[in-house]
């Protein structure tokens, strides 16, 4: 009855989005109050009843109901509840829904916090984000029904795949995917600016903290994702520029460079088009990745069971909303105006450059996920593109971007000299310089790699410095106020954009010390047997059998000494899931601000000997310790008040808006 | 709390002596260069793995494989030529520069230039067509009153 | 032209080479032995250990070569298509068998007929990675003067049989 229920509610809700998709759409375009007022409550009516079908596959998983095959195959009644639970979206049917469900707590999202928006406009973004909540719910009805009945029932399931019984299952999806879906609101926004033929500084204004939240969210689901994989997967490795991987990464690079441009659009008029394909190519890459992981065009260790019919259902699917979307685009640029002037050394200009290196970045990550199957479509042979490609073409393309970030918050909009910037940067980049270029021989290994990396990351950091001390001069010189006040009177924003920009700084430290320093030791321990690694040393003191819920373990008891003195027990364990027969290594972590230690259980070799692998990596957490920085900046940047304030006298505004910069 | 007993239990049944334990390949060294060639080399029965990452059983034995080959004396580029010629181009991770790569290859700097100069070109358009369409002064007074009323509303 | 229309050209062509795509897949792998000459072994027979099998044996004829073994599931599903095949004494099947146990393999022949004029043993697998085998069973075509003509990786089905193996073997007999 209940999965029933669930479809139901799922068919109740694609009528309600084709309702929301059509008439406020309709509306907005005759200037129908009515129609238009539509939008609202069908936004939260479909939310309340994808959360009816959410809740009901959940409700099937928890209670183990093996009468619906998306959960015989996912999932085993002896898998604890919180797995069972997560298995949800364990499967493409049930991540689906998760997706869905997104989308609609975006739209009521919207809903809430667009009072302030001119109905039109709000009723344009919804109808097409309704259009897109179509679009799902329809694939998901014909090719992929989550609550498919099987008759007669399993009497248990096959269990989900160990290695996503893990707590990152319960939370790198729904933080991923509310950032895949939240470009949606991004592109909805840019769609109907395109449709009302109102695009300007308000309409970038609007936009822009929904960008910088959907952008914060895929920030945390990737940083989340990289954590999982490299705890979970036991060979210490946090990104293996794998298809699915590279799918999030793509529109979290626009997205990125959508943010910056947005700040452009907002404050000097500037960029308006290039704005508004940012906004449809950055959710287009989301769709995209959809169609990567679930259509089986690609190999990747973490694509869904896949199926050509959903392949193709997807890809119609793009080709209606990017096509569309991009022929509307085309219809309707020419007509958007050009904004301010700047010259050629500018703020606009450091940003645009940026923008490019992003964009160009981006575009060489999807050429080397498709170029395989670009090769094997032509029948110009079958070829593989791995890290080592990405890293030797990724690495070149960030540096120059790296580098503009220490300038462009520098430059004056508008118009800024070489020489001055040069005058004012000077001491952040000798400093930089010296220090790069020393540090590494304080650390025991000098290598070029690392001098480049801490040479970047210093001047990130040391560039930020320069900006807030400069600003604060500024300020001290302008009304007279103490350092303590003017730190308060800056704008949340600004303190956004330089927290974030330090992330970038946290992270790349993370990414040059852990690849230059890192050790690693495989070796055969038997009980007392010990090993030194980067300063500690590691006695294995036994090995003991511990039933689990629904695996049998193997778990290493591992002393770690520091002069003789023990730190820390570390229990790395083998596991042996029953019902998939699958054997799995949980590595023990032992996380510190400078390092984390790392003891992962290989193989028995006899002799009650076992393979026992052992990392020191120093400065690893650096690396997503940045990434939540960076999402902290944007969290930061969206509490700015004139995101709040400013809303009321908008409305009169956007009208005259549209005279002076079109 | 079973932890904690089990420790102390081992800890007590411990063996006086501790050894150095032994590393678990016979050559270290031979075995960093094992693992740096086949983390370049694509397991052939996985999803998406090098052959150094899997634990499948064919990748074992191309790990073997290697090995064997650098004790006999071999070079890397002539055990990548080895696999190569067994399994294609498909083995390795960094494809080779080939004339079916050169895209590959290029693509990124190649669309590095053509932006860099597009942008070039579009500023420069951009300003010609700016200078042209300068504002009437009437048209920059209600402009600026404009501006000055949302930076009044928006940002302070 | 519209230079709005550049990203909707690219993406056009994307979406043209995605729908190409989705007919491929990604995990076959072509073998780039087609049309090199099979690589030389010596290997003992299943059946009478003291012998042994090379390929030079066998030029002047063109003949299959199947890589199977008793633990590998796929390999039953094509194996009623190999005996009636041997029946039909259209071309001969020599087997590979890929790391097995004797007796193991033995047994399963027993149980479900054995197609092959001989079986070679390959208990390490080493001939096999020669022939780029990757997955279990697969099966090559070889010509008269010992050149491999095709490659089949998975079961073979009577589709692949009837429109590829065979016309194939007929022209190169003729």
């Amino acid at each position: 009855m209940i999965p029933e229920l669930g479809q139901f509610a799922l068919i109740i809700a694609l009528c309600i989005a084709l309702v929301q998709g059509v008439l406020p759409i309709v509306g907005a375009a005759r200037g129908d109050v009515t129609w238009m007022n539509v939008a609202r409550p069908a936004a939260q009516g479909q939310f309340v009843f994808v959360v009816i079908a959410f809740g009901c596959l959940a409700y099937s998983f928890v209670n183990n109901d093996f009468s619906v095959l998306n959960v015989v195959n996912n999932s085993n009644s002896s898998l604890p509840w919180y797995y069972r639970f997560a298995a949800t979206w364990g499967s493409h049917e049930g991540s689906l829904l998760l997706w869905v469900l997104m989308l609609t707590v975006w739209m009521v999202a919207v809903t809430l916090f667009s009072r302030h928006l001119p109905a039109e406009m709000v009723s344009r973004i919804l109808g097409v984000m309704a259009l897109i909540s179509v679009g799902f719910l329809l694939f998901m009805l014909f090719t992929s029904n989550p609550f498919e009945r099987l008759l007669p029932a399993a009497p248990d399931g096959r269990d989900l795949n160990p290695l996503l019984q893990d707590p990152g299952m319960v939370i790198h999806p729904p933080m991923l995917y509310m950032g895949y879906v939240g470009f949606s609101v991004a592109f909805a926004f840019a769609v109907a600016a395109l449709l009302g033929g109102q695009l300007d500084a308000t309409w970038a204004r609007w936009s822009r903290p929904w960008t910088t939240m959907a952008w914060v969210f895929l920030t945390i689901g990737i940083a989340l994702g990289s954590g999982w994989a490299y705890y979970e997967l036991g060979w210490g490795g946090w990104w293996f520029w794998d298809p699915v991987e590279n799918a999030s990464f793509m529109p979290w690079l626009l997205g990125t460079a959508l943010i910056h441009s947005l700040a452009v659009t907002e404050k000097r008029g500037g960029f308006k088009v290039w704005t508004v394909l940012l906004a449809i190519v950055t959710f287009s890459l989301s769709l995209l990745g959809t169609f990567l992981v679930r259509s089986g065009v690609l190999t990747s260790v973490h694509a869904f069971a896949t199926d050509p019919a959903r392949g193709v259902f997807i890809l119609g699917f793009l080709v209606v909303v990017i096509g569309g979307s991009l022929a509307l685009f085309a219809w309707r640029a020419p007509r958007v105006g050009l904004g301010g002037k700047f010259g050629f050394v500018s703020r606009e200009s450091a940003l645009l450059a940026n923008n490019l290196l992003l964009i160009v970045a981006a575009a060489s990550v999807l050429l080397g996920t498709l170029y395989p199957l670009f090769l094997d479509a032509l029948g110009l042979g079958k070829i593989s593109v791995g890290p080592p490609y990405f890293d030797s073409v990724f690495v070149p393309l960030m540096a120059p971007a790296i580098f503009l970030m220490g300038v462009g918050p520098l430059a004056k909009w508008k118009q800024a000299e070489l020489p001055d910037l040069a005058h004012r940067l000077k001491w952040a980049l000798v400093v930089a310089l010296v220090t790069a270029l020393l540090l590494p021989f304080t650390m025991g290994k000098w290598t070029p790699m690392i001098a480049f990396g801490l040479l970047l990351a210093l001047w990130v950091g040391l560039s930020g410095f320069v900006n807030l001390w400069q600003r604060i001069s500024q300020l001290r010189v302008a009304n007279g106020l103490g350092t303590g006040a003017q730190l308060r009177g800056l704008p949340r924003g600004y303190y956004g954009m330089l927290l974030a920009h330090a992330g970038v700084a946290v992270l790349i430290t993370g990414v040059t010390l852990v690849k230059g320093y890192e050790v690693e030791k495989d070796v055969r321990m038997q009980t007392g047997d010990t090993v030194e690694v980067g300063g500690y040393t590691f006695r294995l003191d036994g090995l003991v059998q511990v039933p689990g819920p629904n695996y049998e373990a193997t778990r290493g008891l591992v002393s770690v000494l520091k002069n003789g003195k023990s730190v820390r027990t570390m229990f790395p364990e083998k596991r042996f899931y029953h019902v998939q027969q699958m054997p799995m290594t949980e590595a023990a972590i032992d996380t510190g601000f400078t390092r984390d230690l790392y003891v992962s259980l290989g193989e028995p070799v006899g002799n009650n000997a076992w393979v026992v692998r052992i990392y020191h990596k120093p400065f690893i957490d650096w690396i997503w310790g940045g990434a939540f920085l960076m999402a902290l900046g944007g969290i930061l940047a969206i509490s700015d008040k004139r995101y709040r304030l400013a809303r009321k006298t908008e409305r009169e505004l956007s009208t005259g808006a549209v005279a002076v910069t079109s | 709390m079973t932890r904690i007993t089990a420790v102390l239990l081992l800890a007590l049944a411990m063996p006086a002596y501790s050894n150095e334990a032994a590393p678990a390949a016979d050559d270290p060294v031979l075995e960093q260069r094992v693992m740096r060639l086949t983390a370049e080399l694509r397991c052939l029965v996985c999803q998406n793995q090098s052959l150094a990452d899997s634990h499948a059983e064919l990748a074992i034995d191309l790990k073997n494989q290697v090995r064997s080959q650098m004790k006999a004396g071999k070079s890397d580029a002539e055990i990548r030529d080895y696999m190569v010629a067994r399994y294609g181009d498909f083995v390795l991770y960094r494809p080779p520069l080939k004339s079916n790569t050169v895209l590959l290859w290029g693509g990124p700097f190649v669309l590095l230039a053509a932006g860099a100069l597009g942008l070039g070109f579009y500023l420069r358009r951009r300003r010609a067509r700016l200078t042209e369409g300068e504002l009437t002064s009437e048209q920059r007074a209600r402009a600026d009153a404009l501006l000055r009323a949302g930076q009044k509303g928006g940002t302070r | 032209m519209n230079r709005f229309l550049l990203p909707l050209g690219i993406f056009l062509v994307l979406s043209v080479f995605l729908a190409v795509g989705l007919k491929l897949d990604p995990r076959e792998v072509p073998s780039p032995l087609i049309d090199k000459p099979a690589p030389p072994f010596q290997l003992a027979l299943l059946q009478d250990p003291g012998k042994t099998l090379a390929p030079g044996d066998l030029k002047g004829q063109v003949w299959i070569l199947n890589v199977w073994a008793s633990w590998c599931v796929p390999c039953l599903q094509e194996h009623p298509l190999l005996v009636d095949l041997s029946k039909q004494s259209v071309v001969p099947i020599y087997g590979l068998n890929y790391k097995d146990a004797r007796d193991d393999a033995l047994k399963w022949l027993a149980r479900h007929g054995n197609p092959y004029t001989l079986s070679a043993m390959d208990a390490d697998g080493i001939v096999s990675i020669d022939y780029g085998v990757y997955g279990v069973p697969e099966t090559y075509v070889i010509d008269k003067d010992g050149v491999i003509r095709f490659k089949q990786v998975g079961p073979v089905t009577p589709k692949v049989l009837e429109q590829k193996i065979l016309p194939l073997v007929r022209r190169l007999q003729g």
